[in-house]
């Protein structure tokens, strides 16, 4: 099957091509890291965690949201999402590895890594999250080969593939719940220790989640002669509102909590992320960037004129895309550090080397996910026809 | 290939490696032993005492600081953001969070006066519950040990420490260890350290470097001693003296104290 990723049109090679140059300068720029330390990067005492274990924390959340089309097609068979079941699957393979990769280059000592497995530690939660993340790796990818293999010869897909995918569904909302857990059970970060972290978590995943998916149906009903269907994709516009309008409540939530209790080690991390402490307000243009998105997505969003247009819910999830993308990719991580449980306000801000190889992990991500999706959209177009 | 020299070669290789292997074990038999130097001291539980009006009289002096850096080859870097930092001296409201009004006036005897800040040697350390491979774990005796060979870098104790007592090595520390003690280990890049009580001087009967360079400058600021045993010094100290820890709100229990 996967023989159709090498046959394709010019522009699919273009693309290739352009990914894998992207990924030899994040491959430079990685080696460049290994030689010198993680001194190249702008962390340091105060924020020892940035943009690659943020990158990691999103792409958690879009790995996870795959659940959001197995669920309704597999649990309750709504048929409109048959078609699409294989992208989602096929969007969270690439998503698990671009985790892994964004916790790899992270390391300190990376050719150490096999100490996470020679030296298993149950107490800690990175335990629990590398063997969650690696069982969701292998769900997927036996679920989607079974399940594609059988529809390509036109067989319904075994029966015993049937418990593997139900029990896909609450992994799903596992490896998102357990890297909450990462931050949340932390005393010294008052900012992620908030019990509601982890359902924060798994709502902007479902709502950033299946905005990408929709995207790329957008994309690819727009370069093959497969269509995902109309109403599959505005049944993911509609999740996408619930997603997103129960994240923007908990972001709610956890701002009237902070604010009313007045409590200045809570307090602190919110007036740094939207007004600033001390003169330092690198992330405040951003944050406010994403609120407005926010407010745009969801007006999109609930209007359903606006989301029932193809151009109306195209913006909603780049719209929605880049609001959580700042608030968990930018905003999340780095405030839990600032203020420093030492009271310093250090701020952060990546380096363009480190910019360059988390760019070099989503090529990777992004050239896996091409691949793929070539091979699921050639073997739709021959079914088709 | 001529026969006997391949043989020669190989039982040269055979016997080569046999001594390696022979001297290796030999020194793995010896370490496991592990017979304790018999002057080395021992506790049920070590915990240290700053008291902090004394160590206030001398205000700028950095005699543990630096005989602290000295014994364990601490480098000093140059960028205040990558410091590396076994012993250091933090104003008095950042190292026990006080918050503003009441530096201002509940405890304003104390604002902006240098505190010395290491790691406490917690009795439920949150750093050793983070740590995913083992590399950082409390030994039978209280202290918390750090494995910098096993350690992968990830700092997630760093992220899980509440007092900011973890230093991550962001480049080669080697460079900037101005004389290097050839009885303590150097560190590499990409790992984590952290005071570890002196362990290797306790070992050979001595009192940590800190307790013994604050002893010598003058009229002793920094206990040292056993909390499991009723009649050490160091409990007797805490009975009679009213003393405060950072942070106890967080269950941690801090095994430093300070005499205010």
């Amino acid at each position: 099957m996967l023989e159709k990723a090498l046959t394709g049109s010019r522009r699919y090679f273009g693309l290739v091509a352009i990914l894998l140059a992207v990924i030899a300068a994040g491959v430079l720029a990685y080696l460049f890291q290994l030689s010198h330390g993680l001194q190249v990067t702008g962390l340091g005492r105060d924020v020892p965690w940035g943009l690659y274990i943020a990158q990691f924390t999103f792409m958690v959340g879009v790995a996870a949201s795959a659940v959001m089309v197995v669920l309704p097609y597999y649990l309750h068979d709504y048929k409109a999402f048959g078609k699409l079941a294989i992208l989602g699957e096929f969007l969270a393979i690439p998503s698990v590895i671009c985790c892994m990769l964004f916790v790899f280059v992270d390391m300190g000592q990376p050719m150490r890594v096999a100490n996470l497995f020679l030296h298993p530690t149950p107490r800690s939660v990175m335990f629990w999250d590398i063997m969650v993340l690696s069982g969701y790796l292998l769900l997927n990818i036996v679920i989607s080969r079974v399940t594609f293999t059988a529809e390509r010869r036109g067989l319904p897909a075994p029966r015993w593939i049937r418990p593997i995918i139900l029990l896909s569904i609450p992994w799903a909302v596992s490896i998102h719940t357990v890297t909450a857990f990462l931050y949340s059970g932390l005393a010294a970060r008052p900012f992620w220790m908030t019990a509601i972290l982890a359902p924060r978590f798994l709502a902007s995943a479902f709502a950033s989640g299946p905005s990408l998916l929709i995207l790329l149906c957008m994309l690819v009903r727009r370069t093959t002669r497969f269509d995902p269907g109309r109403e599959a994709i505005q049944k993911l516009g509609e999740i996408v509102a619930y997603a997103m309008a129960t994240n923007v409540f908990f972001v709610l939530l956890e701002i009237f909590t902070a604010l009313y209790s007045d409590i200045p080690e809570h307090l602190h991390h919110f007036r740094y992320l939207y007004l600033g402490i001390e003169g330092k307000t690198a992330l405040v243009p951003w944050m406010w960037t994403s609120s407005a998105l926010a407010v745009l997505a969801l007006f999109l969003l609930l209007i359903p004129r606006a989301r029932k247009s193809d151009r109306g819910l195209t913006l909603a999830a780049v719209a929605v895309l880049g609001s959580l993308w700042i608030d968990k990719g930018l905003g999340m991580v780095v405030t839990g550090f600032v203020p420093s449980p030492l009271g310093h306000v250090q701020e952060y801000w990546p380096t363009l080397l480190e910019g360059t190889i988390a760019v070099g992990v989503y090529a990777v991500g992004g050239l896996l996910l091409t691949v793929l999706y070539r091979v699921a959209t050639s073997v739709r177009e021959e079914l088709q026809a | 290939m001529d026969e006997t020299r391949r043989g020669f070669l190989r039982a040269a290789g055979f016997t080569l490696l046999g001594a390696s292997c022979a001297s290796s074990l030999g020194a793995c038999a010896r370490a496991l032993a592990g017979d304790p130097d018999p002057e080395a001291l021992q506790a049920k539980r070590w915990a240290m005492i700053v008291d902090l009006p004394r160590c206030l009289q001398k205000e700028g002096c950095r005699a543990c600081i630096d005989a602290c850096h000295r014994a364990h080859n601490v480098p000093a870097l140059p960028d205040p953001r990558r410091e590396v930092k076994w012993l250091w001296k933090e104003p008095y409201e950042h190292a026990f969070a006080v918050e503003e009004r009441e530096a201002e006036y509940g405890s304003a005897a104390l604002k902006g006066k240098h505190v010395l800040v290491l790691c406490n040697h917690c009795d439920n350390p949150p750093c050793v519950r983070v740590c995913p491979t083992g590399a950082t774990w409390k030994r039978p005796d209280g202290v918390v040990m750090m494995d910098e060979h096993r350690c992968i870098g990830c700092r997630y104790c760093v992220v899980g420490c509440p007092y900011g007592s973890r230093s991550f090595n962001w480049q080669d520390p080697r460079p900037f260890v101005q004389q290097v003690n050839e009885e303590f280990p150097t560190r590499t890049r990409g790992v984590v350290e952290k005071c570890n009580f002196c362990v290797d001087r306790l070992a050979r009967g001595l009192m940590p470097a800190c307790v013994e360079a604050c002893r010598q400058v003058g009229p002793a600021a920094i206990g040292f001693g056993d909390l499991g045993d009723e009649r050490s010094a160091l409990a007797g100290t805490l009975r009679s003296r009213f003393s405060i820890r950072r942070k106890p709100h967080l269950g941690t229990s801090p095994q430093v104290f300070y005499i205010v």
